[in-house]
């Protein structure tokens, strides 16, 4: 059952066909996959789902709900949730307080005014399983801004996470890490993500984490989905290696 | 001790306000301690502190930057010398309520404005927007009082006449100080709880990732525009508090170099910081009150100072004494 599905989606800037009528499915449940070349349009098509952009024409429907026109805000609600590229986070705030700020937004708590935020013991609580569930509960009072790129990107995930979604979008949580640090970031990120049964579409250019970790990959080209099944599928897929990696020389 | 328990310890209102306590026993012993012109000086540094406490709930918590905020202080100074001229009232719990409704309606309409920009554009808004209300003050001298202002006499407070059974400096050194403490203690433990509310919360999220807060479901705009409002409602009660100090009112607390002043303390005392904006406004008093009286070129010793600032303690009185503190702890 499909739980997320664009229908014709499109956005164009200027003349680049960033996402050019695409028609892109996530199934309940599963850890997909986006992969493709520079400027193949998978973090245009992430960022028009998630709503940080507005689509020039087209659908987007979860859980059977035209999304289109929803606002960010309305969007989260409805239980879409996604990490950054570029590691977005509160840097003047501890790490504790990151997490915690997105189960306070979850649980509208932050319209609370005249109330302390430190007597709400349930939400730190949480906060603080979350930090654990990442590895990050030793970094609870450190300032965002002050702990290493890995922990930053499983934090920007953690938040994410905070929010509870059904469809979380990872957008390449592991670029700008070492070799060395990315297995271990994908193995939290991925236990946590199918332990609770999220479904979870991943951006990423390693193709050893894409084949490692995924059910199914999506490979984008020209704004454009070129190929869409199993990782068997994708690595015998002579269109995809050809246009990805190019034509082998005889 | 968990981390999580260690952090919420930090943050205990208990130790908070055993630390501030020595410091409240001080002002409540202070009109016996100097002499009334110093208390009167020092009434006006803490009705300043509660300006810059708003100002900088909107500066240091949610990163805008307003050149606008002698508007709010003006309608609050207004507002109670209209009521004393037209309605002709004398209490000075009315001239509060009076204040802080006007101050809500004039911020709300700022605010709608204003709130979707951020940046330069944000303060050349509220810059502008203030200057409406400046010249307004300014050409309809019939309704305003023009630049002779308007007359704002001792006031009842709680319903008893005090200034007219003691001298006026005596009322401002000892009644009228006592008044202004209370209320500056209830502004301070008020925005205190604002600032460390899930809302406070919030706001330094707006601050430091506009684009993440939204991406863990806050309405930006909103809650802008509600820190906009309980900040302008904090620098409209100053403007309240501060029309009977004075005596009188008039145009020059509307323009904008008294917008650049509330700026000026909140970066003195250092915005990064709670107390900043209190220890910058009455430090400011001073420095002002006393530049005036040494030179005439005042207001080039007070740039020197800023430009000092700026340079040498960017983190302001606050945070550089925050930043020794913890140097000396290290060392130790």
């Amino acid at each position: 059952m499909s739980l997320l599905a664009t229908k014709s989606l499109t956005k164009h800037f200027g003349e680049t066909r960033a996402v050019d009528g695409v028609d892109f499915t996530v199934r309940d449940g599963e850890v997909l996959a986006l992969i493709g070349s520079n400027g193949a349009g998978k973090t245009s098509l992430v960022n028009l789902i998630s709503g940080l952009i507005g689509a020039d024409s087209g659908q987007i429907l979860f859980r059977g709900a035209d999304v289109t026109q929803e606002s960010v805000h309305d969007r989260i609600r409805a239980g879409i949730a996604r990490s950054f590229q570029l590691v977005n986070l509160f840097d003047h705030l501890a790490c504790l307080d990151n997490v915690a700020l997105a189960i306070f937004s979850r649980e509208g708590k932050t319209r609370k005014l005249v109330s302390l935020a430190r007597r709400d013991g349930a939400v730190w609580q949480e906060a603080g399983d979350v930090l654990h569930q990442f590895g990050l509960d030793g970094k609870a009072r450190v300032l965002a801004g002050g702990i290493s790129q890995g922990e930053r990107k499983l934090l920007d995930v953690a938040v994410a996470y905070a929010l509870r979604p059904r469809l979380l979008f990872l957008d390449e949580p592991t670029s700008g890490v070492s070799t060395r640090e990315k297995a271990p970031i994908m193995d939290i990120i991925s236990s946590i993500v199918r332990s609770r049964g999220i479904t979870a579409v991943i951006i990423e250019h390693d193709m050893d984490i894409v084949f490692k970790y995924s059910d199914r990959i999506v490979v984008m080209h020209q704004g454009s989905i070129l190929a869409d099944g199993t990782p068997d599928e994708i690595r015998e897929n002579e269109t995809v290696t050809t246009t990805l990696i190019g034509k082998p020389t005889s | 001790m968990s981390t999580i328990v260690a952090a919420l310890e930090a943050r205990s209102p208990a130790k908070v306000a055993a630390s501030v306590a020595p410091l409240a026993v001080l002002l409540l012993a202070l009109p016996y301690a100097i002499d009334p012109y110093q208390t009167i000086l020092f009434t006006y540094g803490l009705i300043m502190a509660i300006a810059a406490l708003g100002f900088n709930l909107l500066l240091g918590y949610t990163g805008l930057l307003s050149f606008g905020h002698s508007a709010f202080f003006g309608v609050g100074a207004y507002a109670v010398a209209f009521m004393v001229k037209y309605l002709g009232l004398g209490s000075m719990e009315l001239f509060i309520l009076g204040a802080i409704a006007a101050s809500v309606i004039v911020t709300a309409l700022f605010g709608f404005v204003c709130v979707r920009y951020t940046r330069i554009f944000f303060s050349i808004l509220t810059l502008a927007l203030s200057q409406v209300l400046w010249s307004l003050a300014f050409k309809f001298f019939w309704v305003t009082g023009g630049t002779d202002g308007l007359r704002v006499p001792t006031p009842t407070l709680l319903g008893v006449s005090l200034g007219r059974t003691e001298d006026k400096v005596t009322f401002l050194a000892h009644s009228y100080y006592y008044y202004v403490l209370v209320i500056f203690f209830a502004c301070v433990a008020l925005m205190w709880v604002i600032v460390n509310s899930p809302f406070g919360k919030a706001l330094q999220g707006i601050r430091d990732n506009e684009t993440r807060a939204e991406f863990v479901g806050i309405q930006i705009w909103r809650y802008r525009l509600m820190a906009f409002l309980v900040s302008g409602v904090f620098t409209g009660l100053a403007g309240a508090l501060w029309v009977p100090l004075n005596g009188l009112t008039t145009p020059d607390i509307l323009y904008w170099p008294f917008s650049g002043e509330i700026v000026f303390m909140t970066v003195l005392g250092g915005f990064r910081t709670f107390a900043g904006p209190i220890i910058g406004a009455v430090a400011f008093n001073y420095l002002k009150t006393y530049a005036v009286g040494f030179t005439v070129y005042w207001q080039m010793f007070l740039g020197v100072v800023l430009v000092f600032l700026v340079l040498v303690l960017p983190t302001g009185i606050v945070g550089t004494a925050g930043q020794l503190g913890a140097r000396l702890r290290r060392a130790a």
